[in-house]
């Protein structure tokens, strides 16, 4: 059994309030590190085997099609053990 | 003149859209989402709600659903079809309309009654409005922002097919003060506000929302 991950994250130059809202809450906290905060989407995809590269081809169309929108996301798609 | 009106899991003002429709004069029907039979109406309106909860994106799944399909195929040939809120987020998920609704500027969901520019009256939702009328609308969303590349603002920009535009305040960072769009034709038209929230004075801020619904009657009549 392998476990595929992936990403989803907001375009750069597309506004971000939530990583924006932890940016803010970070300091009132006592946490000075951060510059900016940014907020994404993490899929743990479950499949039987060892991925074939037929199966990460789906699973990259399934990521353009459903996980993420294009217009305003974009996706990063790799195989855990 | 049959007017569908689609029932998504999670849908909200279905029935107030059904109602819309019957104010204006015309029959209103009812669709639902699993089935792809679109009960020979001449236009559709996909009303605003949470569909299958908004899960993932708002709009991501409904997308998927077999009334889409049917809608979908139809609009690309000129069917008329009015996206309101949630309706909206199905078009652009639908590649239907360009851009995307994102989370709303500032995060709160906004509900208000929201002044706004009517822009854009060659649509056959908008036909029976004067360019620059003002109107008041209630907005009631979390996630309205509309965005697009600058690429697509221009398009959308040059070939005037921004349909309403927010007055006075922007609520929720829309860029260029966006709260409706339609596509190439003009067919296939989504608007953030909820026209028909605002057809009674009895329940509405105004009667501002009404046009929309007697404005596609009379656009199918004259076709």
């Amino acid at each position: 059994m392998a476990t595929i991950v992936v990403e989803v994250m907001l375009k750069a130059e597309i506004l971000d309030p939530q990583g924006q809202a932890v940016a803010a809450a970070l300091p009132r906290l006592g946490f000075t590190f951060a510059k900016a905060v940014r907020q994404g989407k993490r899929f743990e995809i479950e499949v039987a085997g060892t991925p074939t590269p037929e199966m990460l081809a789906d699973i990259e169309k399934a990521a353009q099609t459903l996980l993420s929108n294009p217009v305003i996301e974009t996706y990063l798609v790799r195989v855990e053990a | 003149m049959r007017i569908g009106v689609v029932t998504f899991p999670g849908s909200l003002d279905d029935s107030s859209a059904l109602r819309a429709i019957r104010l204006a004069g015309g029959t209103p029907v009812p669709l639902f989402h699993a089935s792809d039979d679109l009960k020979e109406v001449e236009a559709v309106v996909l009303p605003g709600g949470f569909s299958y909860g908004d899960y993932l994106r708002c709009g991501a799944i409904s997308r998927f659903s077999p009334i889409m399909s049917s809608i979908i195929v139809a609009a690309e040939h000129g069917f008329p079809v009015l996206g309101i809120c949630n309706g909206f987020q199905i078009l652009c998920e639908s590649h239907l309309l360009p851009g995307a609704l994102t989370r709303n500027q500032g995060l709160h969901f906004v509900c208000t009654d929201q002044p706004l520019i009517v822009e854009n009256t060659s649509t056959p939702w908008t036909s029976g409005y004067t360019k620059g009328d003002r109107l008041v609308i209630p907005i009631k969303n979390g996630e309205g922002s509309f965005q697009a590349s600058a690429e697509t603002l221009n398009q959308l920009e040059s070939e005037g097919r921004v349909v309403l535009r927010y007055a006075e305040t922007n609520p929720n960072g829309s860029k260029n003060d966006i709260a409706g769009i339609s596509n190439a034709r003009g067919n296939v038209v989504g608007v953030m506000p909820h026209p028909e929230q605002a057809i009674e004075s009895l329940t509405g801020p105004s009667v501002d929302g009404l046009a929309f619904f007697t404005s596609i009657l009379q656009s199918l009549v004259g076709r």
